[in-house]
């Protein structure tokens, strides 16, 4: 359940947290690679389409390279925009290491650009999930990201499964007045991200 | 009319699914795995018979160490070690 613990407003920034990070707070650690995995996660997968194996190299080595560089970040607000160049970097090396070279020359030439555009927007939406209910939080993540069914969620959440298709419609309305309001103006903010 | 509808929320939502936990929790433990690391450069560097078995058969000793020998933590520890 840390998904739903980590949404609430009282967490750190993200500069707060670089911050902790810098002075060796191992948990703050552990809390920036939690906000931004999903993040690196899709770089990687979507965006470049890196098979799974290279993906999780790609993963541990941008995470790696944010821990050895973390004191050469200029603005501690802006470690996402930071961390997507670490792992663009990192996806096209991997990507030259291999025989893909005509992916990488169509990624390079536009599309990456359009992908991460819209990792942008779904990083907004996913900003303001984190500002509404709890329940809702669960039940849209349960089944937009983990991909879990309507028995799964009802069986998890206590609720009969004759309920969560209503419940999704409510709580993405819920999503949308927020994204379209506060929320969508967060998202175009990269240094207010409180998700992970 | 929202730009907005269930469905461009939902596509949005998909976009970004969790990473698999073991991969979550190998990056949270770059701090301490660096740590290990630390230790084990610092004792090669005074122990040339460590030195030699750590060079000689690195994953072993890693393994033996409690440390796991992926690619990225193999790499590091050789860069160290040819730099020393």
């Amino acid at each position: 359940m840390r998904f739903y613990e980590s949404v609430s407003s009282d967490l750190p920034t993200d500069a707060e947290l670089v911050a902790r990070c810098r002075s060796g707070d191992q948990d703050a650690w552990r809390e920036l690679v939690e906000r931004f995995s999903r993040y690196v996660y899709a770089i990687a997968v979507q965006v470049y389409r890196l098979p799974e194996a290279d993906a999780e190299d790609v993963f541990q080595e941008v995470f790696t390279r944010v821990y050895e560089r973390l004191g050469q970040l200029r603005d501690d607000g802006a470690v996402r925009p930071w961390i997507a160049q670490l792992a663009r970097r990192c996806c096209v090396d991997r990507l030259r290491q291999g025989t893909r070279v005509e992916l990488t020359e169509e990624l390079e030439a536009g599309e990456a650009e359009d992908s991460l555009d819209r990792l942008e927007e779904a990083w907004g939406v996913r900003e303001a999930l984190g500002h509404l209910s709890q329940p809702c939080q669960e039940v849209l993540d349960r089944f937009f990201t983990r991909d879990e069914s309507y028995r799964t969620i009802g069986a998890a959440l206590e609720i009969p499964p004759g309920t969560i298709a209503s419940r999704i419609s409510r709580c993405l309305a819920q999503l949308r007045d927020r994204y379209e309001g506060e929320g969508r103006i967060q998202a175009r903010t990269p240094s207010g991200g409180r998700i992970r | 009319m929202s730009a907005y509808d269930e469905e461009r929320l939902a596509e949005l939502l998909r976009a970004l699914p969790p990473a698999p936990r073991a991969w979550v929790t190998a990056a949270q433990e770059i701090p301490p795995v660096r740590g290990r690391l630390d230790e084990l450069v610092a004792r090669a560097e005074a122990d040339a018979r460590y030195r030699e078995q750590l060079i000689a058969d690195l994953e072993r000793v890693l393994e033996a160490e409690g440390v796991e020998p992926n690619p990225i933590v193999l790499d590091a520890l050789r860069e160290r070690l040819a730099g020393e």
